[in-house]
């Protein structure tokens, strides 16, 4: 609450507010800033992949060695190795997912943009719906309707005494629990790392330019200082956090295809 | 869920949207794009990847095998002159071999050959000798008996014209010089 004082002395400390946007294009249309930053994101990434993909050559081009690496990398990296061999089939996903969070991630520290449109809780919560129905379903076409709740409730090797524990548990965090951290810890990242990286160039700012002074401007640089770190930092998280979303969602699914957990 | 946003809740009736509450249109703007990147990446771009990456492995494993015959053909090769290096050494060993017995049968040969050679002109040279001494003793015996009558006749004064008796008495006188050597050879050899 401390920056409850702040903004009484003049300071508008960032905070859910800065996440609201107003239509671009004048009131009566719905076309806002995270769509904006979706739809450049969007273009981006397939405008990226279409030119590394075309006059593709065995001995690859900058271009096409990129693309290619970043698919390899959720192919490889994150499908064959969480799934297994059957993983390939779910590559378009996982690789479209993973550059589609990481792009709308990365768009938190893009010039201009500033904004991490996954930092909007609509972005990551139908990307985690559209997981949860990949896993499910492919769970039950594997396993059976039956024979996936009860290889997921009633694990095998563990002991019987502890089902009447272990099967809520199991149901209520395969239901419920998974959407939700997916969307959640992919949503309030961005949240944060967006709110932190305001306050410090804000913050920074208002220091030099309003309060003034030695203090003022001391402080102030270094709080602006601080926020080119945080951004590098920001950076990191970002991609981090693509593939922590990417790597669950393949870690679930392939959990479904077998009767493990 | 309502417990755990409260605080957020809070915040967010007094500053703002509530963080946790999805945008309806931003839901279906993102969904629409992340559903047209989806397919158009499928579609045009990951099938080319998986072909290229196909092709590559292909190659790299053609290569990879071109490289194992190609070594398979050097090692045939190499044992090929081993071996026939090998049969060209125990070739002129065993023409070396060859050339030292048969020198040794040709100098045995010859060396057989010349002294055949030798004994046979030995063999003739002694028949020769033979010959000639018998002929010179034939004649001998005739002049020394023609040159004995005549010299006897000098010393009895009397041609011995009666050329039998004459031939007679010096065969006799041979004959008793024969005998007389023969017994002196005889007495020489017993001493």
């Amino acid at each position: 609450m401390s920056t409850r004082i702040v903004a009484e002395s003049g300071f508008h400390s960032p905070g859910p507010a800065d996440f609201e946007f107003p239509p671009l294009f004048g009131e009566g249309t719905f076309f806002t800033k995270p769509m904006l930053v979706i739809v450049l994101g969007t273009i981006a990434v397939g405008a990226f992949f279409y030119f590394a993909a075309r006059r593709s050559t065995l001995v690859p081009g900058k271009l096409q060695f990129a693309g290619e690496s970043v698919y390899g990398f959720v192919r490889d990296g994150i499908a064959r190795d969480a799934i297994g061999r059957e993983g390939i089939k779910y590559v378009p996903y996982l690789a479209t997912l993973f550059c589609f969070i990481a792009v709308l991630n990365i768009s938190g520290i893009i010039p201009v943009l500033q904004l991490p449109a996954t930092s909007k809780i609509a972005i990551p919560l139908f990307l985690a719906v559209i997981s949860w129905i990949i896993y499910n379903y492919v769970g039950i076409k594997r396993q059976g309707f039956g024979g996936y709740f009860k290889n997921m409730m009633f694990p095998p090797g563990v002991p019987k005494a502890i089902y009447p524990l272990l099967a809520p548990l199991e149901f209520f965090s395969t239901f419920i629990v998974r959407p939700f951290t997916l969307t959640l810890r992919l949503t309030f990242n961005m949240f944060a790392g967006h709110l932190v990286l305001l306050l410090t160039i804000l913050g920074g700012e208002y220091l030099i330019f309003e309060y003034q002074g030695l203090v003022g401007v001391t402080a102030g640089s270094v709080s602006i200082l601080f926020s080119i770190v945080l951004t590098f930092f920001e950076a990191f998280v970002q991609i981090l956090q693509a593939y922590v979303f990417t790597l669950l969602s393949a870690i679930y699914i392939g959990g479904a295809l077998t009767h493990e957990h | 869920m309502t417990v755990s946003m409260a605080p957020i809740a809070v915040i967010a009736a007094e500053d703002g949207p509530d963080p946790l509450l999805p945008h309806t249109s931003e839901l279906i703007v993102g969904l629409v794009a992340f559903a047209l990147l989806f397919f158009f990446l499928r579609a045009k771009v990951y099938p080319i990847f998986e072909r290229t990456y196909a092709e590559r492995a292909a190659a790299i494993q053609g290569g990879a095998q071109k490289a194992e015959e190609a070594q398979a053909e050097a090692n045939r090769l190499l044992e090929e002159y081993r071996a026939q290096l090998a049969d060209a050494r125990s070739e002129a060993a065993r023409i070396r071999e060859d050339a030292k017995q048969q020198g040794a049968a040709i100098i045995a040969q010859a060396r057989e050959d010349a002294e055949a050679e030798a004994k046979r002109v030995a063999a003739r040279a002694e028949a020769q000798l033979q010959a000639e001494r018998e002929q010179v003793l034939r004649e001998l015996r005739g002049e020394v008996g023609s040159l004995a009558t005549t010299l006897a006749g000098k010393v009895v004064g009397e041609s011995l014209q009666d050329d039998e008796r004459s031939r007679r008495v010096v065969e006799r006188f041979l004959a008793d010089l024969e005998t007389a050597q023969a017994s002196d050879a005889a007495a020489a050899r017993d001493a």
